[in-house]
């Protein structure tokens, strides 16, 4: 193990898939001169050269309609969107080109495209550089959604992104980036689809992830000291959604809560309090909760900010009802 | 306004210094064309096709043109009105239209019809259900074929509603910027969907915005297949020797409404008439075909019923070829 931060952490993946494959390039604004706003492309252009590390035009539209034309093309390219929230830009892109192609001609030919998406609630960003949008995607049947939490997760699920055939859009927390974890030595994969239990627990069911899994920590130490066990799951994937593990730890601890930073309305919350419903309903003692912002941009000053974040106090709130 | 980047070019070349495969490759692919349209037509109106068509009739001289410069090793990225550019990039036509049958035999195994269809084994990428949709596609194959050290190169169709979509913008920009070797190949057709070019878009020569990536730009008679072959080979040789993109511009006229059963009450049945009868482009083929004498009408009447055997059994396949099973409904959905 070596403790690293995460953003070292998606350096390493990014720099082990390279010299893997020749194939292997990636793109975006402000990565190649500038490393990248979060320094997590520093010493990749040294590396690798500037035709596999490229700075792009201010072209969003154009940074995911070339990565899929070049994966049809025979690359595998890594497209950074600088923030989440600028791929509202080239939703055509992604939705309507990268997610249909490999589907709706045939399986011709796959899309092994990873979208690296940084985003969340970071030093006052605001309502356009602050947002959690990963139940977008979920809904989009062709592309893959991983979201990790810690170092370790976002370098192996970022390898297995790189390496699959299918586009993976990679949400990786703004403010997890210099947060250190350890991380195996040597060839580390995270395989996507497949959920983590952080920890186990018997009377409660508590799935999270990305930042919000830190939230979830806290309050699962807090529930701990009053004796409740958590039974905590980081979901790592958003799509596909590994419902075994969720099912089977509600299976054992009778209860569900969903905590995440996104809009709750709308949220994934809501996909997976509705498979419990669903495919779980004689498991439940006690009705689903779902944990998530307000419905309401992301507010800029500091007290609003405040008081939209899902915080551990949260999710302690809202388990205690179901308790 | 001057925009020194744009040359207008007429076919120079005598026909009979053509090579009699290359005239043959013109005749019998807009020939091609032509009869597969006809037939997607006939048969759509009989209710065998199911989905939204739109026809390439009356546009065959832009495909065929453009596509005699290219190998199956260069790509294309295609539209909605797509089955010429797949006809002229050598798709197998009975594959295509089982394809736009629905059936399982067809090239995208009955999963994308008319709009979206394609044939990787020949470089056709794909047509593409949203206007503007594939030039960025298309900037990416480019850049893969430049990182790879290729000498093949990628070409964009599009027509003059589709110059307006903001996307061109971005793939042009960064196709310039990065000298990718990339055809832009504006099939004005006169009409975006149902709005007259003039009413929706800034410039009369659409070839003139390239002026502003710093891209050669050419504009061709568009139902002329010699210019167009003349004029993309032009371009296609700047491209191919490493100089960046560049940009095609081809006059023509959509015969057919924007789609089968549009009632097209947006111009006269007489402005129809016209460019039919005085610039369809198999028709000037013929003419000046048999005016220079490389061909006698007995060669065209022979290419004529060759190509009427090639469409029907084209036809036959598709309509005798089972429906895919519903099993195959999760197929392909990931690799």
């Amino acid at each position: 193990m070596k403790n690293i931060t995460f953003s070292q952490a998606t350096l390493e993946a990014m720099e082990e898939e390279m010299n893997r494959d020749p194939s292997v390039f990636v793109m975006g604004e402000d990565i190649a001169r500038q490393g990248g706003i979060f320094g997590q492309f520093k010493g990749l252009p040294e590396k690798f050269g500037c035709d596999r590390v490229k700075d792009t035009p201010i072209s969003e539209t154009a940074i995911i309609g070339a990565s899929v034309g070049a994966a049809l093309a025979g690359m595998r390219p890594v497209a950074d969107m600088h923030f989440a929230d600028f791929i509202g830009v080239c939703m055509d892109e992604v939705f309507n080109q990268m997610a249909k192609v490999h589907y709706m001609f045939g399986g011709q030919k796959s899309v092994p495209v990873v979208l690296r998406a940084p985003d969340g609630i970071v030093n006052q960003a605001a309502a356009q550089h602050s947002q959690c949008i990963e139940a977008w995607f979920a809904h989009i049947p062709g592309v893959k959604v991983v979201i990790p939490s810690n170092a370790a997760d976002a370098k192996g699920l970022l390898k297995s992104a790189i390496r699959d055939e299918n586009p993976v859009i990679y949400f990786e927390h703004k403010g997890l980036f210099p947060m250190k974890g350890d991380v195996p030595e040597g060839e580390h994969l995270v395989e996507i689809g497949k959920a983590r239990i952080d920890r186990e627990g018997k009377d409660l069911t508590l799935v999270s992830w990305s930042m919000m899994m830190h939230h979830a920590t806290k309050a699962a130490d807090k529930l701990a000291t009053e004796g409740i066990s958590v039974e905590l799951i980081d979901l790592r994937s958003i799509s596909p959604l590994d419902k075994e593990t969720i099912l089977a730890s509600v299976a054992k601890t009778g209860r569900l809560c969903v905590a995440h930073e996104a809009v709750k309305q709308g949220g994934v919350g809501g996909e997976i309090v509705a498979l419990a419903a669903e495919e779980g309903l004689e498991y439940l003692d006690a009705p689903v909760v779902r944990v998530g912002a307000p419905f309401c941009p992301v507010p800029f000053a500091r007290p609003l900010e405040q008081a939209y974040r899902v915080t551990a106090d949260t999710i302690y709130n809202a388990v205690k009802k179901i308790l | 306004m001057e925009a020194p980047n744009i040359a207008k070019i007429s076919a120079k070349t005598p026909l009979r210094e053509y090579p009699k495969e290359q005239l043959a490759f013109f005749y019998e692919t807009m020939l091609k064309i032509r009869k597969f349209e006809r037939t997607v037509e006939e048969r759509f109106l009989a209710g065998e096709i199911p989905g939204f068509v739109h026809l390439y009739i009356g546009e065959e001289a832009v495909a065929t043109g453009v596509m005699a410069n290219l190998t199956h090793k260069d790509y294309i990225e295609s539209t909605h009105r797509g089955h010429g550019h797949t006809v002229a990039k050598g798709a197998d036509l009975k594959r295509m239209m089982a394809e736009i049958f629905g059936k399982k035999t067809g090239c995208c195994k009955g999963k994308g019809g008319s709009m979206h269809i394609a044939d990787f084994s020949v470089g056709m990428l794909g047509a593409n259900g949203v206007v503007g949709g594939g030039y960025n596609l298309a900037a990416g194959a480019a850049l893969a074929q430049k990182i790879q050290g290729r000498k093949d190169i990628s070409a964009v169709f599009f027509g003059d509603g589709a110059s307006n979509r903001g996307t061109v913008h971005e793939a042009a920009n960064m196709a310039s910027v990065w000298k990718l070797p990339l055809l832009f190949v504006c099939e004005m057709n006169e009409y975006a969907s149902t709005t007259p070019y003039l009413t929706a878009t800034s410039v009369a020569d659409i070839a003139r915005r390239a002026y502003g990536y710093d891209m050669p730009a050419v504009i061709v008679d568009g139902n002329d297949v010699f210019s167009v072959y003349e004029g993309a080979k032009k371009l296609v040789e700047h491209i191919r020797s490493d100089k960046g993109p560049a940009f095609l511009e081809c006059k023509t006229y959509r015969v057919k409404g924007h789609f089968v059963g549009d009632p097209e009450r947006y111009r006269t049945r007489e402005e129809v008439q016209k460019n039919i009868d005085e610039r369809d482009p198999i028709m000037l083929f013929e003419k000046k075909a048999l005016k220079a004498e490389v061909y006698t009408q007995k060669d065209l009447d022979a290419t004529q019923v060759k190509v009427d055997a090639m469409i029907a059994e084209a036809l036959k396949y598709a309509q005798e070829s089972p429906e895919p099973d519903v099993s195959e409904l999760f197929a392909d959905l990931y690799a």
